[in-house]
Parts: C-alpha cells; sequence; structure tokens
C-alpha cells in the first residue's frame, strides 16, 4: 500500500484536497516567483536580453505557463481566503463544503475568461479570418 | 468555542511560541495583500496590456517613470517574498526532518530570499527617473 500516494490513500476529502493544492500551487508560485525577480532584474542589468526571455512569454508555449501559472495563483488567492474566513470566523466551518464548492466556482469563472485573453494570439486571428472581430 | 471539522483549517493558529503566533497572522495579513497585490499585477499586465508589449524599454518609459508603479513594485515585491519564505519554510519543516538536512535547506531558502530582495530592490531603485 505504501506506494499509492497518501492523496489517493487517505479519504481526507474536500479540506485534503484543498490543502494538498494549496501546497503545490504555492510551491510552484514561489518557483516562479524567483525566475520572475530574475528576468526583471535584466532589465536593468541586460535589457537585449530580457527582451529575448520577453519573446518566450509572448510565445504559445510561454502563453501556455502563464494560463497554469494564473490558474495556481487564482486557486492559492481564493483558497487563502477561505482560509481567513474559517480561521477568523469559526461558526463559517459548517458551511465549509460550500466555500470549497464556491471557490471552484469563482476559480472557472474568472479563470476561463482570463485563459481565453491570454490565448488570444491564437483564436483571434482565426475569429478576424471568418470576419468575425 | 465552537468545535471545528478537522476538515476546516489549513494550519490551526498555533500555541505556545509567540514567534510561530506572530507568523502565523503575518502570513495571513501578507495573503490579503497578495490577494490585491498579485492579483491585479497579473491582470494588468496579461488582461490589459499584452505579454508582447511590455520590453524593457516599455517598462522603463510606461511603468516605472511614475513612482506609484514602483512604489507597487517593491512594496509586491517585499510581501511576496515574506509571504513566499515564510510558506516554502512551513513546507521545508514538514518533509525534512534530518537535522543537518533541515538547517542546510532553510539556509538555502534564507540565501535565495535574500538575493532576490537585493536584485529586485536594485533594479527598481536604479532604474532612471523621468525629467
Amino acid at each position: 500500500m505504501s506506494r499509492v500516494p497518501t492523496l489517493l490513500r487517505y479519504r481526507g476529502r474536500e479540506g485534503m484536497l484543498a490543502w494538498a493544492f494549496h501546497r503545490i500551487s504555492g510551491v510552484g508560485i514561489f518557483a516562479f516567483v524567483v525566475l520572475h525577480v530574475i528576468d526583471i532584474y535584466l532589465v536593468g542589468g541586460d535589457p537585449e536580453l530580457y527582451d529575448e526571455v520577453l519573446e518566450f512569454y509572448a510565445s504559445l508555449p510561454g502563453r501556455l505557463m502563464e494560463v497554469v501559472l494564473g490558474a495556481a495563483l487564482l486557486y492559492h488567492a481564493l483558497n487563502g481566503l477561505r482560509i481567513i474566513i474559517l480561521d477568523l470566523w469559526p461558526a463559517m466551518t459548517v458551511y465549509h463544503r460550500a466555500l470549497w464548492w464556491g471557490t471552484w466556482i469563482i476559480f472557472i469563472g474568472v479563470g476561463v475568461p482570463g485563459a481565453l485573453i491570454i490565448m488570444r494570439p491564437v483564436w483571434l486571428p482565426w475569429l478576424q479570418a471568418a470576419g468575425l472581430a | 468555542m465552537t468545535r471545528l471539522s478537522p476538515y476546516a483549517r489549513a494550519k490551526p493558529r498555533p500555541t505556545g511560541s509567540r514567534r510561530e503566533v506572530a507568523i502565523w497572522y503575518l502570513m495571513r495579513i501578507t495573503g490579503v495583500m497578495l490577494f490585491v497585490l498579485a492579483l491585479a499585477h497579473f491582470s494588468i499586465y496579461h488582461f490589459i496590456w499584452d505579454p508582447a508589449e511590455q520590453t524593457a524599454e516599455f517598462i522603463i518609459t510606461q511603468r516605472w517613470n511614475q513612482l506609484f508603479w514602483r512604489g507597487y513594485t517593491w512594496l509586491m515585491l517585499m510581501t511576496v517574498l515574506f509571504h513566499g519564505w515564510l510558506g516554502m519554510r512551513t513546507v521545508i519543516l514538514d518533509y525534512v526532518h534530518r537535522p543537518r538536512l533541515r538547517t542546510g535547506i532553510l539556509w538555502s531558502l534564507y540565501v535565495v530570499g535574500l538575493v532576490l530582495l537585493v536584485i529586485g530592490t536594485q533594479v527598481i531603485v536604479a532604474a532612471p527617473l523621468p525629467e
């Protein structure tokens, strides 16, 4: 049994998943912050190299990475707010499942349009060719 | 005190160590700050501007020519480093148990944080001001 990851083996339900995703997204965001401070340092240190890095950020793989980053950021922010609500107002624990689903409704409602905007170079020319934009 | 569901909290408020209680509160305060600062930052540079437009020249002449945005960037840098350091510290303390390895990894985390603080501050402060 020990080869099955704890996350699948231990049935902690919503709170445990929320915690695991919070931790994974947090470590991921930290890794990006390290990269991002270094690339912004190049704005002063080596502007030409910065502009080359920017070409990656503006490319298709770069944009896909930004969608993943945005998803991690949005989840971590919303779930963090959920944690703070439960910490400051323990009576809300009764509604912990509703808060968990609310997090995901906002995540989808904000995240999907956001992802579409970031990916606009993919679909905008297609829309323009069809005479719709 | 209401009895809590075991599902409810990420990390219960620690008891005993004053330093750990302070860290627990600071994590939440910087978290709320980042909810505004980081989400606004991400939205501005992905939804209002496109990544393709943000060349080094754009940052110097369109963004950091305004003291407000310099201050904003620096405040966000300080908040994210603080929140990120403490978050990574919690993760390391949870998973790394061998004392010397734990000390070594914690020290490398502090060094990375300090380097980011220095180079991040340097690039914001050293950018030229408009005439």
